[in-house]
């Protein structure tokens, strides 16, 4: 019996696993703008994961997330992009050939100076009540957008609201991810092989998340989510605790944020709005907040159908005579989305099987 | 200064306007401890539907005085505002009133969208030109200028202020929404009707943020539908910042938060060399909370509850 069930599920993840490295091939031959799409929703469930160490585990509602994201993707662009050099002469001499460091280099500071940013973000925030918390997170994720687009005076440092371009696609062991990759006759577009960087990403993404809910860490987290009094009074250090929630989770928004700038190349403030923030924790907390595969299926939910829906929308907005066009679809639904799904299952589409305990009976 | 007088004036008017819409914010969170998200949403809905009905009866009775079509335009933009209001609660909110806390919070974001993006099909995504409907020539008061349309929003603020306060304090619809606040559950058990309360609540909320809305829009000469996304934030900020579920508090973090934003954007400039400039007008209100909040977590004039997470 044992031995059946477990071949079974072994079975499982080796279809899986080939169904999700076959899917961008797949996706190629009918346009690399659908494999761009697959792209955007691995980032966004990267995103969604790191926000649900905040959210999720450790009850933090976090309404400033994309300001760790942005940290992330100015650091990467700022770093490999021709900006700094053309501004600071003597960055000019010392890099002659431009800022073209290597991902080696600029994805460890965007992660740590991102996780700095969620430590700072945490510190005055440790004392106040979840609907306080959002707030302020809401006024620091402003508060970053702000600065980003107004930093282009008196020193150039953000170029403010025209953003960065010309950033250098992601190079790993000396393959260029902005070019397609051929394997004898088999061509690979640059998507694809972002598909599969990010696709690892995510991976270890959720290896991490799932190690981390399992561990002693986790646990405490769940803790002071159910009841930080009690938790406190168990002799949990909840200060130190919380700190981590808000760096770990910063980190991954700012892994992310790096792999955005690569992958675009170009960013400017306007990526980071409020907005985003919302759409995020709307996809942890319409998945299923505190569970990954919920956290997972949110993101690719929100993130990827409406974009599929904008392929869809052309021939409403010649009937509607231009008034409901896809952009305004979009929204519309996933405003919809969000009520209807919520009024429906106000624990989230997929939620955690055992609702409010972080110990799992084996 | 002159220059400082004539920021706390700006500081009052817009303050007074936070206000209004932080009693809105305040009154729902004292009740049933839920961030309306689309409240802001509904002072865009009372501008617009303004604006709209300020054209038409323009075009209707073009002899009529300013005045009269302000007051009327506010009327309906009131009594839209209610009917959306009230509805928000009954579908988004009512449903979820036992669900997880973050439940409702989702679906009031999702309805800020949505009421937002129904606005852009209705009332199309341009810029409104709001009409002046009070005289535009400024009074000169000592050096400080004022314009008709700020004096009638300050005068309006005061009497929707001294009305709130005397439905709250003293009439009996006032006394079961303050035992409701205190404890839903025992007023319930006194034979107040917590659904109608809620409602009450949400309708009052609505004719407020309406009366803003109006305002807003006259003060600043346009009306679009994205228009309420902004002074949303900021008079939950303000009424995070007086303390959150406290009326008086509301009132007085609104002021506060308009005359520190004016005042502080008045001198930015000189007070760093030209190295900041105004447009960071609106990072002052989260700077000042953020710093209230680290000193006083529960806010000017909150109580001291205990901390039940």
């Amino acid at each position: 019996m044992g031995g059946t069930m477990k071949n079974n599920k072994t079975l499982r993840y080796i279809l899986i696993t080939a169904a999700l490295l076959a899917l961008p091939l797949i996706l190629q031959i009918f346009g690399n703008a659908w494999v761009r799409i697959a792209d955007m929703a691995l980032l966004y469930i990267l995103l969604a994961i790191g926000l649900n160490i905040v959210v999720g585990y450790a009850g933090l509602l976090d309404l400033g997330y994309v300001a760790f994201f942005a940290v992330g993707a100015y650091m990467y662009g700022l770093l490999s992009s021709p900006h700094l050099v053309n501004t600071f002469a003597n960055l000019a001499s010392a890099f002659p050939e431009g800022m073209h460091m290597p991902i080696w280099l600029i994805v460890p500071i965007a992660a740590a100076l991102a996780g700095l940013f969620g430590m700072l973000l945490g510190a005055p925030t440790l004392k106040l009540r979840g609907d306080y918390l959002a707030i302020v997170t809401l006024g620091f994720g402003e508060i970053i957008r702000v600065f980003l687009n107004n930093l282009d005076h008196p020193v150039n440092i953000t170029n403010g609201p025209k953003g960065l371009d010309q950033i250098d696609p992601i190079s790993i062991f000396g393959v260029s991810l902005g070019q397609k990759l051929m394997i004898g006759d088999f061509e690979i577009a640059s998507v694809s092989l972002y598909y599969y960087l990010f696709l690892s990403l995510v991976m270890v993404a959720i290896l991490v998340s799932h190690r981390l809910a399992l561990s002693r860490i986790g646990r405490a987290w769940m803790a002071i989510r159910e009841d930080e009094i009690a938790a406190k009074a168990m002799g949990l250090n909840t200060r130190n605790l919380k700190l981590l929630a808000f760096g770990m989770g910063a980190t991954f928004g700012g892994v992310s944020g790096a792999m955005f700038a690569g992958f675009q190349g170009f960013i400017s403030p306007e990526s980071f709005s409020l907005m985003e923030s919302v759409m995020i924790v709307a996809m942890v907390v319409l998945g299923g907040l505190g569970y990954l595969p919920g956290v997972i299926l949110g993101a690719v939910l929100l993130s990827a159908l409406p974009e599929v829906l904008r392929y869809v929308a052309g021939p409403l907005q010649e009937m509607t005579g231009g008034r409901l066009d896809a952009a305004i679809l979009r929204q519309l639904l996933v405003a919809l989305a969000m009520i209807v799904i919520m009024l429906m299952r106000p624990r989230g589409l997929w939620p955690s099987p055992e609702h409010g305990k972080s110990l799992t009976t084996k | 200064m002159d220059v400082f007088l004539q920021q706390v004036i700006n500081g009052l008017v817009m303050g007074s306007m936070y206000a209004l819409v932080a009693l809105g914010y305040t009154m729902v969170y004292g009740i049933i401890n839920l961030i309306n998200f689309a409240h802001g949403e509904v002072l865009m809905v009372g501008a617009l539907t303004s604006w709209s009905a300020i054209g038409m009866m323009q075009e209707a009775m073009p002899g009529a005085p300013g005045w009269v079509i302000l007051i009327l335009a506010t009327l309906i933009a009131c009594t839209v505002a209610v009917v959306l209001n009230f509805t928000i609660e009954k579908v988004a909110y009512r449903p979820l009133r036992n669900s997880p806390k973050l439940a409702p919070l989702i679906t009031a974001i999702g309805m800020s969208i949505l009421l937002q993006t129904l606005a852009m099909i209705i009332w199309k995504p341009n810029y409104k030109a709001y009409p002046t409907l009070l005289s535009s020539t400024p009074i000169n008061m000592g050096g400080v200028v004022i314009t008709p349309t700020q004096i009638m929003i300050l005068g309006v603020t005061a009497v929707s202020l001294a009305i709130l306060m005397w439905l709250v304090n003293y009439t009996r619809l006032g006394r079961a929404m303050r035992a409701t606040s205190e404890n839903p559950r025992v007023a319930a058990l006194m034979g107040v009707k917590p659904d109608m309360v809620i409602s009450a609540t949400f309708v009052i909320g609505a004719i407020l943020a309406a009366i803003a809305g109006v305002m807003y829009a006259s003060n600043y000469g346009t009306a679009q539908h994205a228009m309420g996304f902004l002074p949303g934030l900021k008079a939950f900020t303000a009424a995070v910042f007086g303390g959150i579920g406290n009326l008086a508090g509301a009132v007085i973090g609104g002021v506060l938060l308009g005359l520190i934003e004016a005042i502080g954007s008045g001198y930015i400039g000189q007070l760093t060399g030209g190295v900041l400039g105004s447009h960071y007008t609106d990072i002052f209100a989260f700077i000042v909370l953020i710093i209230v909040l680290t000193l006083r977590p529960s806010g000017l004039m909150g109580e001291r509850v205990a901390d039940r997470a």
